[in-house]
Protein backbone atom coordinates (compact mmCIF):
# COMPACT_ATOMS: atom_id res chain seq x y z
CA UNK A 1 0.00 0.00 0.00
CA UNK A 2 2.85 2.67 0.95
CA UNK A 3 4.76 2.43 -2.15
CA UNK A 4 8.01 4.97 -2.68
CA UNK A 5 7.00 6.08 -5.44
CA UNK A 6 6.73 9.12 -7.04
CA UNK A 7 3.47 11.23 -5.45
CA UNK A 8 2.42 11.65 -9.96
CA UNK A 9 3.27 7.97 -10.78
CA UNK A 10 1.61 4.98 -10.29
CA UNK A 11 3.27 1.27 -10.34
CA UNK A 12 4.33 1.43 -14.23
CA UNK A 13 5.75 -1.07 -16.65
CA UNK A 14 9.03 -0.34 -18.30
CA UNK A 15 9.01 2.23 -21.49
CA UNK A 16 8.96 0.25 -24.37
CA UNK A 17 11.47 1.65 -26.68
CA UNK A 18 10.06 1.29 -30.09
CA UNK A 19 6.60 3.28 -28.72
CA UNK A 20 9.31 5.95 -27.92
CA UNK A 21 10.97 5.81 -31.12
CA UNK A 22 7.38 6.20 -32.38
CA UNK A 23 6.42 8.89 -30.75
CA UNK A 24 8.85 11.09 -31.34
CA UNK A 25 8.72 10.17 -35.27
CA UNK A 26 5.06 10.82 -34.81
CA UNK A 27 6.12 14.55 -33.36
CA UNK A 28 8.56 15.09 -36.05
CA UNK A 29 5.67 14.69 -38.40
CA UNK A 30 3.76 16.98 -36.96
CA UNK A 31 6.40 19.61 -36.90
CA UNK A 32 6.48 18.68 -40.55
CA UNK A 33 2.55 19.70 -41.30
CA UNK A 34 2.28 22.82 -43.09
CA UNK A 35 0.78 25.72 -40.83
CA UNK A 36 2.72 28.98 -42.21
CA UNK A 37 3.85 31.57 -39.10
CA UNK A 38 0.55 30.50 -37.19
CA UNK A 39 1.42 31.44 -33.64
CA UNK A 40 0.16 28.95 -30.81
CA UNK A 41 1.23 25.91 -32.63
CA UNK A 42 3.16 23.76 -30.21
CA UNK A 43 7.01 22.73 -31.34
CA UNK A 44 6.17 19.12 -30.74
CA UNK A 45 9.54 17.65 -30.97
CA UNK A 46 10.52 19.82 -28.01
CA UNK A 47 7.76 18.71 -26.40
CA UNK A 48 7.78 15.55 -27.12
CA UNK A 49 11.68 15.13 -25.95
CA UNK A 50 11.21 17.06 -22.92
CA UNK A 51 8.35 14.14 -22.03
CA UNK A 52 10.86 11.35 -22.68
CA UNK A 53 14.05 13.30 -21.11
CA UNK A 54 11.92 13.86 -18.15
CA UNK A 55 10.47 10.27 -18.22
CA UNK A 56 13.16 7.68 -19.33
CA UNK A 57 16.64 9.70 -18.77
CA UNK A 58 18.50 6.94 -19.41
CA UNK A 59 16.87 5.88 -22.55
CA UNK A 60 16.28 9.31 -24.18
CA UNK A 61 19.17 12.17 -23.78
CA UNK A 62 21.18 14.46 -25.79
CA UNK A 63 22.28 12.16 -28.26
CA UNK A 64 18.72 11.62 -29.04
CA UNK A 65 17.92 15.75 -29.10
CA UNK A 66 20.87 16.23 -31.26
CA UNK A 67 19.66 13.77 -34.06
CA UNK A 68 15.87 15.04 -33.85
CA UNK A 69 17.68 19.33 -33.84
CA UNK A 70 19.70 18.07 -37.03
CA UNK A 71 16.02 16.88 -38.55
CA UNK A 72 13.98 20.11 -37.57
CA UNK A 73 16.96 22.63 -38.75
CA UNK A 74 16.63 20.57 -42.23
CA UNK A 75 12.55 20.52 -42.47
CA UNK A 76 12.59 24.02 -40.65
CA UNK A 77 14.43 25.67 -43.85
CA UNK A 78 16.51 27.53 -40.37
CA UNK A 79 20.07 27.55 -39.70
CA UNK A 80 21.91 24.08 -39.07
CA UNK A 81 22.42 24.04 -35.81
CA UNK A 82 19.71 26.55 -34.43
CA UNK A 83 17.21 23.38 -33.29
CA UNK A 84 20.36 21.20 -32.22
CA UNK A 85 21.64 23.66 -29.41
CA UNK A 86 18.40 24.38 -28.30
CA UNK A 87 17.12 20.89 -27.66
CA UNK A 88 20.35 19.72 -26.49
CA UNK A 89 20.36 21.96 -23.60
CA UNK A 90 16.76 21.10 -23.27
CA UNK A 91 17.58 17.71 -22.83
CA UNK A 92 20.24 18.30 -20.62
CA UNK A 93 18.24 20.18 -18.45
CA UNK A 94 15.54 17.56 -18.67
CA UNK A 95 17.75 14.44 -17.86
CA UNK A 96 19.27 16.82 -14.95
CA UNK A 97 15.83 17.72 -13.38
CA UNK A 98 14.11 14.67 -14.16
CA UNK A 99 14.39 13.06 -10.30
CA UNK A 100 13.50 16.47 -9.17
CA UNK A 101 9.99 17.32 -11.16
CA UNK A 102 8.46 13.83 -11.66
CA UNK A 103 7.79 14.11 -7.90
CA UNK A 104 5.54 17.06 -8.33
CA UNK A 105 1.75 16.93 -9.42
CA UNK A 106 1.43 17.30 -12.78
CA UNK A 107 0.15 21.45 -12.95
CA UNK A 108 3.67 22.06 -11.24
CA UNK A 109 5.55 19.46 -13.53
CA UNK A 110 4.05 21.80 -16.23
CA UNK A 111 5.32 25.14 -13.85
CA UNK A 112 8.79 23.07 -14.39
CA UNK A 113 8.52 22.33 -18.09
CA UNK A 114 7.52 26.22 -19.19
CA UNK A 115 10.64 28.28 -18.22
CA UNK A 116 12.30 25.24 -19.52
CA UNK A 117 10.47 24.90 -23.36
CA UNK A 118 11.18 29.18 -23.30
CA UNK A 119 14.99 28.88 -22.97
CA UNK A 120 14.90 27.12 -25.49
CA UNK A 121 13.44 29.34 -27.61
CA UNK A 122 15.18 32.34 -26.41
CA UNK A 123 18.42 29.92 -27.31
CA UNK A 124 17.39 29.59 -30.83
CA UNK A 125 16.31 33.49 -30.57
CA UNK A 126 19.58 34.68 -29.09
CA UNK A 127 21.30 32.10 -32.09
CA UNK A 128 19.43 34.16 -35.13
CA UNK A 129 19.95 37.60 -33.86
CA UNK A 130 23.02 37.57 -33.98
CA UNK A 131 22.80 35.76 -37.47
CA UNK A 132 20.95 39.33 -38.25
CA UNK A 133 17.82 37.65 -38.66
CA UNK A 134 14.37 39.94 -37.83
CA UNK A 135 12.83 39.64 -33.99
CA UNK A 136 9.84 37.04 -34.87
CA UNK A 137 7.62 39.08 -32.53
CA UNK A 138 6.44 38.20 -28.68
CA UNK A 139 3.79 35.98 -29.93
CA UNK A 140 6.13 33.39 -31.16
CA UNK A 141 6.75 32.52 -27.35
CA UNK A 142 2.98 32.17 -27.35
CA UNK A 143 3.53 28.27 -28.39
CA UNK A 144 5.87 27.46 -25.58
CA UNK A 145 2.43 28.09 -23.31
CA UNK A 146 0.43 26.26 -25.16
CA UNK A 147 3.00 23.20 -25.05
CA UNK A 148 3.13 23.47 -20.84
CA UNK A 149 -0.92 23.40 -21.19
CA UNK A 150 -0.52 20.23 -22.97
CA UNK A 151 1.73 18.24 -20.32
CA UNK A 152 -1.52 17.67 -18.63
CA UNK A 153 -3.45 15.10 -21.43
CA UNK A 154 -0.26 14.34 -22.85
CA UNK A 155 0.99 12.61 -19.69
CA UNK A 156 -2.16 10.20 -19.60
CA UNK A 157 -1.97 9.65 -23.44
CA UNK A 158 1.97 8.80 -23.35
CA UNK A 159 2.20 6.93 -19.95
CA UNK A 160 -1.10 4.82 -21.10
CA UNK A 161 0.80 1.67 -22.65
CA UNK A 162 2.63 1.52 -19.83
CA UNK A 163 -0.38 1.57 -16.98
CA UNK A 164 -0.44 -1.93 -15.14
CA UNK A 165 -3.98 -3.94 -15.60
CA UNK A 166 -5.71 -3.21 -12.67
CA UNK A 167 -5.69 -7.19 -10.63
CA UNK A 168 -6.62 -7.74 -7.05
CA UNK A 169 -4.77 -10.06 -5.26
CA UNK A 170 -5.44 -9.54 -1.02
CA UNK A 171 -2.44 -11.85 -0.62
CA UNK A 172 0.19 -9.34 -2.00
CA UNK A 173 2.46 -7.54 -0.66
CA UNK A 174 2.36 -4.25 -2.32
CA UNK B 1 17.87 6.81 -10.58
CA UNK B 2 14.82 6.38 -10.03
CA UNK B 3 12.80 7.31 -12.72
CA UNK B 4 10.53 4.41 -12.80
CA UNK B 5 11.02 2.78 -9.98
CA UNK B 6 11.42 -1.35 -9.81
CA UNK B 7 12.34 -1.19 -13.57
CA UNK B 8 15.57 -1.35 -15.40
CA UNK B 9 18.23 -1.24 -13.05
CA UNK B 10 20.63 2.17 -13.00
CA UNK B 11 23.62 0.88 -14.61
CA UNK B 12 25.56 1.75 -11.65
CA UNK B 13 29.15 1.12 -12.60
CA UNK B 14 29.24 2.39 -17.30
CA UNK B 15 27.35 4.97 -17.63
CA UNK B 16 29.40 7.16 -20.26
CA UNK B 17 31.04 10.32 -20.15
CA UNK B 18 29.43 12.70 -17.32
CA UNK B 19 26.42 15.05 -18.66
CA UNK B 20 28.77 17.95 -18.37
CA UNK B 21 30.90 16.41 -20.74
CA UNK B 22 28.68 15.21 -23.18
CA UNK B 23 26.92 18.85 -22.75
CA UNK B 24 29.84 20.41 -23.39
CA UNK B 25 30.39 17.75 -26.73
CA UNK B 26 27.34 18.39 -28.14
CA UNK B 27 27.23 22.18 -27.17
CA UNK B 28 30.56 22.88 -29.49
CA UNK B 29 29.24 20.78 -32.14
CA UNK B 30 26.00 22.89 -32.74
CA UNK B 31 28.31 26.10 -32.25
CA UNK B 32 30.50 24.69 -35.10
CA UNK B 33 27.24 23.57 -37.27
CA UNK B 34 25.99 27.12 -36.74
CA UNK B 35 28.83 29.04 -37.55
CA UNK B 36 29.16 27.06 -40.48
CA UNK B 37 26.23 27.62 -41.92
CA UNK B 38 25.82 31.69 -40.99
CA UNK B 39 29.47 32.90 -41.81
CA UNK B 40 30.43 30.06 -44.18
CA UNK B 41 27.42 28.21 -45.97
CA UNK B 42 29.07 25.14 -46.43
CA UNK B 43 26.38 23.21 -45.22
CA UNK B 44 23.96 23.27 -48.71
CA UNK B 45 24.94 20.25 -50.01
CA UNK B 46 24.16 18.03 -46.73
CA UNK B 47 20.88 20.25 -46.32
CA UNK B 48 19.86 19.13 -50.11
CA UNK B 49 20.64 15.51 -49.13
CA UNK B 50 18.46 15.56 -46.25
CA UNK B 51 15.62 17.90 -47.59
CA UNK B 52 15.48 15.15 -51.01
CA UNK B 53 15.06 12.28 -47.94
CA UNK B 54 12.84 14.06 -45.94
CA UNK B 55 10.62 15.11 -48.81
CA UNK B 56 7.95 12.10 -48.83
CA UNK B 57 7.54 12.80 -45.04
CA UNK B 58 6.84 16.35 -45.89
CA UNK B 59 4.68 15.61 -49.00
CA UNK B 60 2.26 13.29 -46.67
CA UNK B 61 2.44 15.61 -44.12
CA UNK B 62 1.23 18.18 -46.25
CA UNK B 63 -1.70 16.42 -47.10
CA UNK B 64 -4.45 17.14 -44.16
CA UNK B 65 -3.36 21.05 -44.96
CA UNK B 66 -4.30 20.30 -48.37
CA UNK B 67 -7.61 18.15 -47.49
CA UNK B 68 -8.95 21.17 -45.63
CA UNK B 69 -8.32 23.61 -48.51
CA UNK B 70 -9.59 21.27 -50.74
CA UNK B 71 -12.58 20.70 -48.99
CA UNK B 72 -12.75 24.73 -48.40
CA UNK B 73 -12.54 25.17 -52.42
CA UNK B 74 -15.68 22.62 -52.87
CA UNK B 75 -17.78 24.84 -50.67
CA UNK B 76 -16.72 28.28 -51.98
CA UNK B 77 -20.27 29.27 -53.03
CA UNK B 78 -20.65 29.77 -57.00
CA UNK B 79 -21.94 33.03 -57.09
CA UNK B 80 -18.70 34.11 -55.47
CA UNK B 81 -16.70 32.08 -58.48
CA UNK B 82 -19.08 33.55 -60.65
CA UNK B 83 -18.46 37.02 -59.98
CA UNK B 84 -14.65 36.01 -59.78
CA UNK B 85 -15.50 35.04 -63.52
CA UNK B 86 -16.92 38.22 -64.41
CA UNK B 87 -14.27 40.29 -62.49
CA UNK B 88 -11.37 38.19 -64.44
CA UNK B 89 -13.51 38.99 -68.15
CA UNK B 90 -13.62 42.47 -67.34
CA UNK B 91 -9.92 42.62 -66.30
CA UNK B 92 -9.03 40.16 -69.53
CA UNK B 93 -10.92 42.31 -71.62
CA UNK B 94 -8.94 46.06 -69.82
CA UNK B 95 -6.05 44.53 -70.63
CA UNK B 96 -6.34 43.49 -74.28
CA UNK B 97 -5.85 46.59 -75.71
CA UNK B 98 -2.41 46.01 -74.37
CA UNK B 99 -1.83 42.97 -74.98
CA UNK B 100 -2.85 42.89 -78.76
CA UNK B 101 -0.38 45.81 -79.45
CA UNK B 102 2.29 44.21 -77.20
CA UNK B 103 3.82 41.97 -79.85
CA UNK B 104 3.87 45.13 -82.28
CA UNK B 105 5.47 46.65 -79.90
CA UNK B 106 8.01 44.44 -78.84
CA UNK B 107 8.72 44.43 -82.96
CA UNK B 108 9.10 48.01 -83.30
CA UNK B 109 11.17 48.00 -80.05
CA UNK B 110 13.73 45.64 -81.78
CA UNK B 111 13.87 47.34 -84.71
CA UNK B 112 14.79 50.60 -83.23
CA UNK B 113 17.23 49.07 -81.06
CA UNK B 114 18.93 47.51 -83.82
CA UNK B 115 18.58 50.74 -86.00
CA UNK B 116 20.51 52.66 -82.86
CA UNK B 117 23.18 49.95 -82.36
CA UNK B 118 21.82 49.00 -78.92
CA UNK B 119 21.63 45.58 -77.09
CA UNK B 120 18.04 43.71 -78.01
CA UNK B 121 16.28 43.20 -74.71
CA UNK B 122 16.27 39.58 -73.24
CA UNK B 123 13.11 37.99 -74.54
CA UNK B 124 11.82 35.91 -70.85
CA UNK B 125 10.36 32.65 -70.32
CA UNK B 126 8.94 31.72 -67.23
CA UNK B 127 7.41 28.66 -65.26
CA UNK B 128 4.14 29.04 -63.00
CA UNK B 129 4.82 27.52 -59.99
CA UNK B 130 2.05 27.38 -57.15
CA UNK B 131 3.36 28.42 -53.62
CA UNK B 132 3.02 25.72 -51.14
CA UNK B 133 2.96 27.16 -47.77
CA UNK B 134 5.52 29.80 -45.97
CA UNK B 135 7.78 27.95 -44.22
CA UNK B 136 7.57 27.39 -40.34
CA UNK B 137 11.16 29.56 -39.65
CA UNK B 138 9.34 32.33 -37.80
CA UNK B 139 12.57 34.52 -37.96
CA UNK B 140 12.88 34.75 -41.79
CA UNK B 141 10.06 35.33 -44.99
CA UNK B 142 10.21 32.49 -47.39
CA UNK B 143 7.66 30.54 -49.08
CA UNK B 144 8.09 27.10 -50.77
CA UNK B 145 6.92 26.30 -54.53
CA UNK B 146 5.94 23.80 -56.06
CA UNK B 147 8.88 23.21 -58.74
CA UNK B 148 12.33 22.83 -57.93
CA UNK B 149 15.48 21.29 -60.10
CA UNK B 150 13.51 19.07 -62.38
CA UNK B 151 11.50 22.10 -63.59
CA UNK B 152 14.51 24.06 -64.30
CA UNK B 153 14.27 26.56 -61.52
CA UNK B 154 17.58 28.06 -60.19
CA UNK B 155 18.88 29.69 -57.83
CA UNK B 156 18.30 33.31 -58.02
CA UNK B 157 15.82 33.69 -60.45
CA UNK B 158 12.91 35.94 -59.96
CA UNK B 159 9.89 35.33 -58.65
CA UNK B 160 6.95 37.45 -59.97
CA UNK B 161 3.01 37.81 -59.59
CA UNK B 162 0.54 39.16 -61.32
CA UNK B 163 1.41 42.64 -60.51
CA UNK B 164 4.94 42.77 -59.59
CA UNK B 165 7.97 40.88 -58.11
CA UNK B 166 7.16 39.03 -54.77
CA UNK B 167 10.86 37.50 -54.34
CA UNK B 168 14.06 35.50 -55.43
CA UNK B 169 14.90 32.06 -55.59
CA UNK B 170 17.34 31.06 -52.72
CA UNK B 171 17.22 27.78 -52.25
CA UNK B 172 16.54 24.56 -54.76
CA UNK B 173 15.66 21.24 -54.28
CA UNK B 174 14.78 18.45 -56.62
CA UNK B 175 11.01 18.52 -56.46
CA UNK B 176 10.57 22.21 -55.02
CA UNK B 177 11.93 25.15 -53.87
CA UNK B 178 12.40 28.00 -51.42
CA UNK B 179 12.03 31.73 -52.29
CA UNK B 180 12.91 34.25 -50.39
CA UNK B 181 10.39 37.11 -50.36
CA UNK B 182 10.96 40.88 -50.65
CA UNK B 183 10.06 41.70 -46.96
CA UNK B 184 13.08 39.21 -45.93
CA UNK B 185 15.50 41.71 -43.88
CA UNK B 186 18.21 39.82 -45.76
CA UNK B 187 16.90 40.35 -49.38
CA UNK B 188 17.94 42.91 -51.10
CA UNK B 189 16.97 44.54 -54.77
CA UNK B 190 18.04 47.34 -57.08
CA UNK B 191 15.23 49.76 -57.95
CA UNK B 192 14.95 52.72 -59.90
CA UNK B 193 12.30 55.36 -59.05
CA UNK B 194 9.82 55.15 -61.74
CA UNK B 195 9.14 58.96 -62.34
CA UNK B 196 13.03 59.82 -62.45
CA UNK B 197 15.16 57.01 -63.09
CA UNK B 198 16.63 57.49 -59.51
CA UNK B 199 18.56 54.27 -58.64
CA UNK B 200 18.33 53.28 -55.04
CA UNK B 201 18.42 49.64 -52.76
CA UNK B 202 15.28 48.17 -51.75
CA UNK B 203 16.21 45.97 -48.99
CA UNK B 204 13.26 43.80 -46.43
CA UNK B 205 12.39 45.80 -43.25
CA UNK B 206 10.62 42.93 -41.60
CA UNK B 207 7.02 43.62 -40.73
CA UNK B 208 5.34 43.38 -44.12
CA UNK B 209 7.49 46.28 -45.54
CA UNK B 210 10.20 47.35 -47.67
CA UNK B 211 12.62 49.77 -47.09
CA UNK B 212 15.13 52.48 -49.83
CA UNK B 213 18.27 52.46 -47.92
CA UNK B 214 21.34 54.71 -48.03
CA UNK B 215 19.60 57.71 -49.47
CA UNK B 216 20.72 61.40 -48.98
CA UNK B 217 17.80 63.12 -46.73
CA UNK B 218 17.07 65.54 -49.80
CA UNK B 219 17.13 62.54 -52.40
CA UNK B 220 14.18 63.08 -54.81
CA UNK B 221 11.61 60.76 -53.48
CA UNK B 222 8.30 61.84 -53.42
CA UNK B 223 4.99 59.51 -51.19
CA UNK B 224 3.38 57.55 -53.67
CA UNK B 225 6.29 57.18 -56.44
CA UNK B 226 6.50 53.79 -58.42
CA UNK B 227 9.89 51.82 -57.76
CA UNK B 228 10.52 49.24 -60.60
CA UNK B 229 13.64 46.70 -60.86
CA UNK B 230 16.73 48.58 -62.48
CA UNK B 231 17.81 45.61 -63.79
CA UNK B 232 21.35 46.69 -63.11
CA UNK B 233 22.43 43.26 -61.10
CA UNK B 234 21.70 40.83 -63.93
CA UNK B 235 19.50 38.78 -62.39
CA UNK B 236 15.83 40.89 -62.23
CA UNK B 237 14.72 41.87 -65.79
CA UNK B 238 14.36 45.63 -65.94
CA UNK B 239 10.90 47.67 -65.32
CA UNK B 240 9.50 45.02 -62.66
CA UNK B 241 6.98 46.84 -60.72
CA UNK B 242 8.45 46.39 -56.79
CA UNK B 243 7.25 48.77 -54.50
CA UNK B 244 5.20 52.05 -54.00
CA UNK B 245 6.48 54.62 -51.53
CA UNK B 246 5.05 55.22 -48.37
CA UNK B 247 6.70 57.59 -45.50
CA UNK B 248 9.74 59.04 -45.92
CA UNK B 249 11.08 60.62 -42.86
CA UNK B 250 13.57 63.37 -43.75
CA UNK B 251 15.77 63.70 -40.20
CA UNK B 252 18.67 66.27 -41.15
CA UNK B 253 20.23 64.28 -37.80
CA UNK B 254 20.38 60.94 -40.05
CA UNK B 255 22.88 60.96 -43.22
CA UNK B 256 20.00 59.36 -45.04
CA UNK B 257 16.36 59.39 -45.41
CA UNK B 258 13.83 56.88 -44.00
CA UNK B 259 11.75 55.61 -46.65
CA UNK B 260 9.66 53.56 -46.12
CA UNK B 261 7.16 51.26 -49.11
CA UNK B 262 4.72 48.80 -49.59
CA UNK B 263 5.40 46.20 -51.79
CA UNK B 264 2.99 45.98 -55.22
CA UNK B 265 2.70 42.52 -55.40
CA UNK B 266 1.06 40.24 -53.02
CA UNK B 267 4.07 39.13 -51.46
CA UNK B 268 2.68 37.94 -48.04
CA UNK B 269 -0.54 36.62 -50.11
CA UNK B 270 -0.65 32.77 -51.28
CA UNK B 271 -1.32 31.65 -54.83
CA UNK B 272 -0.01 31.29 -58.06
CA UNK B 273 3.63 32.58 -59.31
CA UNK B 274 5.51 33.00 -62.29
CA UNK B 275 9.65 32.12 -61.98
CA UNK B 276 11.05 33.80 -64.62
CA UNK B 277 14.21 32.38 -66.78
CA UNK B 278 17.42 32.92 -65.45
CA UNK B 279 18.70 36.18 -67.47
CA UNK B 280 22.63 36.10 -68.97
CA UNK B 281 24.40 38.42 -68.08
CA UNK B 282 26.20 40.78 -70.93
CA UNK B 283 30.03 39.97 -69.50
CA UNK B 284 31.23 43.39 -67.66
CA UNK B 285 34.05 45.33 -69.56
CA UNK B 286 37.61 44.24 -68.65
CA UNK B 287 39.00 46.19 -65.71
CA UNK B 288 42.84 47.32 -66.02
CA UNK B 289 44.64 45.46 -63.35
CA UNK B 290 47.17 48.24 -61.49
CA UNK B 291 49.98 46.13 -61.47
CA UNK B 292 50.61 44.74 -57.68
CA UNK B 293 47.12 44.83 -57.00
CA UNK B 294 47.19 40.91 -57.15
CA UNK B 295 50.49 38.90 -56.51
CA UNK B 296 49.74 36.45 -59.23
CA UNK B 297 48.10 38.50 -61.88
CA UNK B 298 50.85 41.33 -61.30
CA UNK B 299 53.30 39.06 -61.76
CA UNK B 300 51.64 37.13 -65.32
CA UNK B 301 51.28 40.80 -66.26
CA UNK B 302 54.67 41.90 -66.19
CA UNK B 303 55.96 38.49 -67.65
CA UNK B 304 53.67 39.25 -70.75
CA UNK B 305 55.26 42.38 -70.66
CA UNK B 306 58.88 41.44 -70.73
Amino acid sequence: MNQPTHHSNRLLLPARGWFITATLALALFLNLVPLGRLPFVPDWVALMLTFWCIHQPVKVGMGTAFILGLAMDVVDASIMGQHVLAYVLLAFVGCGLSRRILWFPLLLQAAHVLPMLLTSQLVMLLARMTGGAEFPGLLWFASSFVAAALWHPLTYLLLLPQYRPVERDDNRPI
Amino acid sequence: MMSVVGHTPPPFFKRGPTPLARLTFFTTLAIILLVADLRFHTLEWARLVLATVAWPMQRVARMPVEGAEGAGQYFASLARLQQENVALRARSLATANQLLRQEHLEQENRRLRALLDMKERQPTEGRVAEILYAARDPFSRRVVIDKGLQAGIAAGQAVIDDLGVIGQVTRVFPLMAEVTLLTDKDQAIPVQVRRNGLRAVAAGAGVGGIELRFLAANAEVQVGDVLVTSGLDGLYLPGLPVARVAHIDRDNSYAFARIRCEPIAGVERHGHVLVLGSRVVPPRPEEQTAPGDKPTKGRKVKKAAR
